[in-house]
């Protein structure tokens, strides 16, 4: 390895904490405009103005907004999330199964999508404009193109209460074991990689095809080369960069946005317990949660900048 | 086929050969075109023909043709093309398959794009043989490496661990010949190997590519726009035009005794008269000391360079990619200002940086590039494209405007139907025209010139020089001419500055400059322009001084 390629990924690292701590800030700022706060949340409408007063003297709510940020984000840092307001049980212990379980989730859709997405894209390419490619993007498109209730109804619908295959509700706990935790999310796994995939397919099939009028395409064809292997050996090591750029989006969006797929399926993801704390106005956990999925979001798309980086070789083996 | 059998001395016979195109004009209904029109031609084993003509003549397309393969929407759709007695146009998907890149290789004009950037050298130089299982992966790269060897490519045990982009263009395009060796094809097609690289980079890689013909006895289709150049590979040469055989003979009675006025025009080319005019007493610019550099001066690509140029005279700088001549041209025209140095205009400094250049400046010196298509918008007509400077420099508008533009069409020799068009409706020649409207319609006192032939084919290329040349009778605008070409040097220049990485090495009246005794890259340059006969190439390579740069 050498220092351009060190440097360059040093940078985006640097870039992304500096990115985190923006965000950190935002967040904070955002939950302050907020009507009311937390003593009155945890009081009540009908709480007197002393039980307020004593309870905000109590919480430090009287310190300025950069102390109390301060704080937060000192504790943050120690792994202190504070607890939450609505059960007064640690957030960063609620969290961490509830995280688990969500990673768990995205991680099945994402083995199972990922591959799946490239290897359609790969086959569209190799039939383009033709019969295979035109089913391939037309199904990818009509099962993105509806809501994720929906697809989550009709595969409970058809797996759960027609066929009794697998469960309509995937609730687990800790002591669920590891093949009846895979038997539970196969449902909001299989909807999830039906909501992501037709954006990744289409995402590497315009890449390569990019990459396929390229004069190093016509020396691989006139070399005699198959027209599949064309493609996998010689146009999709050209297309990575954009193909791993839309692939982190997509495992993002797995870990971020799927409370609607957990709240239809009652998983006890991340998605749900935001939900649930966001109705009851628990603005520690609304904080706590909304930066670990800011932090998702951005070591993802560092990731992606870094392979995007490694995939060149340009920079990977300089002059 | 009877007949082919018995002729078991050719190893191609292609007879009437017709290829088709599907166009789609703007604004018009898509209609089919024929490139190549009932050609023939054969070729003996071990035996080369050169395939010349200008762009749109067929060449590359024939040439493709041996291998089953149309580029872009391009149809075979008549003829026979007969390869090892059979009938190839015949052979379907999978037969096409086993015959490219086992019979038949294909070398391409620009090897730094026919390679795969995200693979090394040596798995692509092997990947043919392996795939045809001609060769085990160790005894193709054995071979890969005694080719590397044959071809005089440095470091011929580790250069195929490179990448394509650490390897410069002439080796890339000795390797990508090494790829077509490598799986020890009857035939291979050279599509304009050379036409990408430096006069000086041009011969080694035409003699390494002429000792591996004549060492591994393979047949070659050798395509080039340059006749000098196929004089030197071909035993016979085949002259194109219009998808048309013109002329098909021995190479010796091609290149001295041509029967057909067009293959005389295209052997007598180069040769344009131009008196030299004298110096005059006081340059209207001058560069002194000029220093640039790149990337916050770390990279010096201009030390210390002085030049002067006469008012209507042209000062031609020549020398090899790298060596500082465009560099030179952004210096003067502020868009890379110097470190040190001046460049002072009609007896004041001009500004260094562009942005600090008041428009009657900028009107003075004004640009022409290689690169015509791009240098105009393809959404203007060329109208619009010639009026905008008028309007720009002297607030010309509406009637006054289009009759300075009629003015400048005429000028060009492109008449009034042209002022509606867009540049894509115009040839690589006419858009050149209408740039040099575009500079002139400034009314400049220099015009720098950007290797604005280069892209062009010889004949073209000759049109648009002596254009050039009466412009400056009439305008009397002067020229700083930019190339690596030397013909285009001699037709044209008053004074010629020769430059090597970074500095002027030779200068002064191009008499001076071109008469001996040289400097050893001056001699270089100059004994590395391909002249038309045969047995020059051996006899440059022996009397060679120095090395080329790009080895």
């Amino acid at each position: 390895m050498s220092s351009p390629i060190l440097r360059l990924v040093a940078q985006r690292i640097l870039l992304g904490i500096v990115l985190l701590f923006a965000v950190s800030v935002l967040i904070f700022a955002g939950t302050q405009i907020l009507p009311g706060d937390v003593a009155q949340a945890i009081l009540g409408q009908s709480a007197t103005p002393e039980a307020l007063a004593n309870l905000r003297e109590q919480l430090g709510l009287n310190d300025p907004a950069w102390l109390r940020y301060v704080h937060w984000l000192w504790g943050i840092l120690h792994g202190n999330f504070g607890t939450a307001q609505s059960s007064g049980l640690d957030i960063a212990s609620s969290i961490s199964t509830r995280l688990t379980n969500t990673l768990f989730l995205a991680a099945c859709a994402a083995i199972v999508a990922v591959p799946l997405a490239i290897i359609l894209g790969l086959i569209a390419v190799r039939y383009r404009n033709g019969f295979v490619d035109k089913l391939i993007s037309g199904l990818a498109l009509a099962s993105t193109s509806f809501p994720e209730f929906f697809i989550g109804y009709v595969l409970i619908f058809v797996f759960a209460v027609h066929w009794q295959i697998f469960p309509s509700i995937s609730t687990v706990d800790d002591s669920t074991p590891f093949l009846e935790r895979l038997q539970a999310v196969v449902l909001p796994a299989t909807a999830l990689t039906l909501v992501v995939l037709a954006h990744m397919m289409r995402m590497t099939r315009a890449a390569i095809l990019n990459v396929m009028q390229s004069a190093y395409i016509e020396t691989a064809e006139l070399k005699g080369l198959k027209p599949f292997d064309i493609i996998r050996k010689h146009a999709f090591p050209n297309a990575i960069a954009p193909v791993v750029n839309v692939v982190m989006l997509n495992l993002a969006y797995l870990i971020v946005g799927v409370v609607v797929v957990e709240v239809i399926f009652v998983y006890p993801g991340m998605g749900q317990y935001l939900v649930d704390h966001v109705a009851k106005r628990d603005v520690p956990v609304v904080q706590a949660v909304g930066l670990i999925f800011a932090a998702v979001y951005i070591t993802l798309n560092i990731v992606a900048d870094i392979a995007a980086i490694l995939a060149n070789p340009r920079l990977r083996h300089p002059k | 086929m009877a007949d082919t059998k018995a002729n078991s001395g050719k190893l191609l016979d292609i007879r009437n050969l017709r290829i088709e195109a599907t166009v789609y004009p703007p604004g018009e209904a898509p209609k089919t075109i024929t490139l190549v029109h009932d050609v023939s031609l054969t070729l003996e084993k071990g035996k080369v023909l050169g395939l010349i003509g200008e762009s749109g003549a067929g060449k590359s397309t024939i040439g493709l043709s041996s291998m089953a393969y149309g580029r872009g929407g391009v149809r075979i759709t008549g003829g026979k093309v007969i390869l090892n007695g059979r009938d190839i146009l015949k052979a379907g998907a999978k037969g096409v398959r086993a015959l490219r890149g086992r019979e038949v290789c294909y070398v391409a004009q620009s090897a730094a794009a026919a390679f795969n950037p995200a693979h090394k050298l040596i798995d692509q130089v092997v990947e043919a043989a392996m795939l045809h299982g001609t060769a085990t992966r160790a005894e193709a790269e054995k071979r890969a490496v005694a080719l590397f060897k044959k071809l005089s490519l440095p470091n011929p045990e580790t250069i195929g661990e490179r990448y394509p982009h650490q390897v410069s263009g002439g080796q890339l395009q000795r390797v990508m010949t090494a790829m077509a060796l490598c799986s020890e094809p009857d035939l291979i097609v050279f599509d304009e190997p050379t036409t990408a690289l430096d006069v000086t980079t041009q011969i080694d890689v035409l003699a390494a590519i002429k000792d591996a013909i004549r060492d591994t006895h393979v047949a070659a289709l050798y395509i080039t726009h340059d006749l000098a150049v196929v004089a030197q590979v071909s035993d016979e040469i085949m002259v194109l035009r219009h998808g048309r055989l013109v002329e098909w003979g021995g190479t010796r009675q091609i290149i001295k005794e041509p029967r057909q006025e067009y293959t005389n025009a295209l052997v007598s080319v180069h040769e344009i008269e131009h008196q030299e005019q004298q110096p005059g007493t006081t340059p209207f610019l001058s560069v002194k000391n000029v220093t640039a550099a790149y990337a916050g001066g770390h990279v010096k690509v201009l030390k210390n360079v002085s030049v002067d140029i006469f008012p209507g005279q042209t000062l031609a700088v020549v020398g090899e990619s790298g060596s500082g001549k465009s560099t030179l041209a952004r210096a003067i025209t502020g868009l890379l200002p110097p470190e040190e140095g001046t460049v002072t205009f009609d007896g004041r400094p001009l500004a260094n940086r562009l942005a600090d250049r008041p428009k009657e400046d900028l009107r003075q010196l004004q640009m022409i590039y290689q690169m015509a298509d791009v240098a105009m918008n393809p959404r203007q007509t060329v109208g619009t494209i010639i009026g905008r400077p008028l309007e720009f420099y002297f607030g010309m508008k509406g009637r006054e405007r289009d009759k300075r533009v009629a003015e400048l069409l005429d000028e060009i020799e492109m008449g009034k139907g042209f002022v509606d068009r867009y540049p894509a409706e115009l040839s690589g020649g006419q858009k050149q025209r209408v740039c040099i409207a575009r500079s002139l319609a400034a009314k400049p006192k220099l015009i720098i010139c950007d290797e604005v032939t280069s892209a062009l084919d010889p004949l073209v290329a000759n049109g648009i020089l002596k254009l050039l040349l009466n412009l400056q009778q009439v305008e009397k605008v002067a020229y700083l001419f930019i190339t690596h070409d030397l013909a285009t040097v001699k037709s044209i220049a008053d004074s010629i500055a020769v430059m090597y990485r970074g500095e002027v090495v030779r200068y002064g009246p191009k008499s001076k400059v071109l008469t001996p005794p040289f400097d050893a890259y001056t001699d270089l340059l100059l004994s590395s322009v391909p002249e038309m006969e045969i047995g020059w190439l051996e006899k440059a390579i022996k009397g060679r001084r120095m090395e080329s740069a790009g080895n």
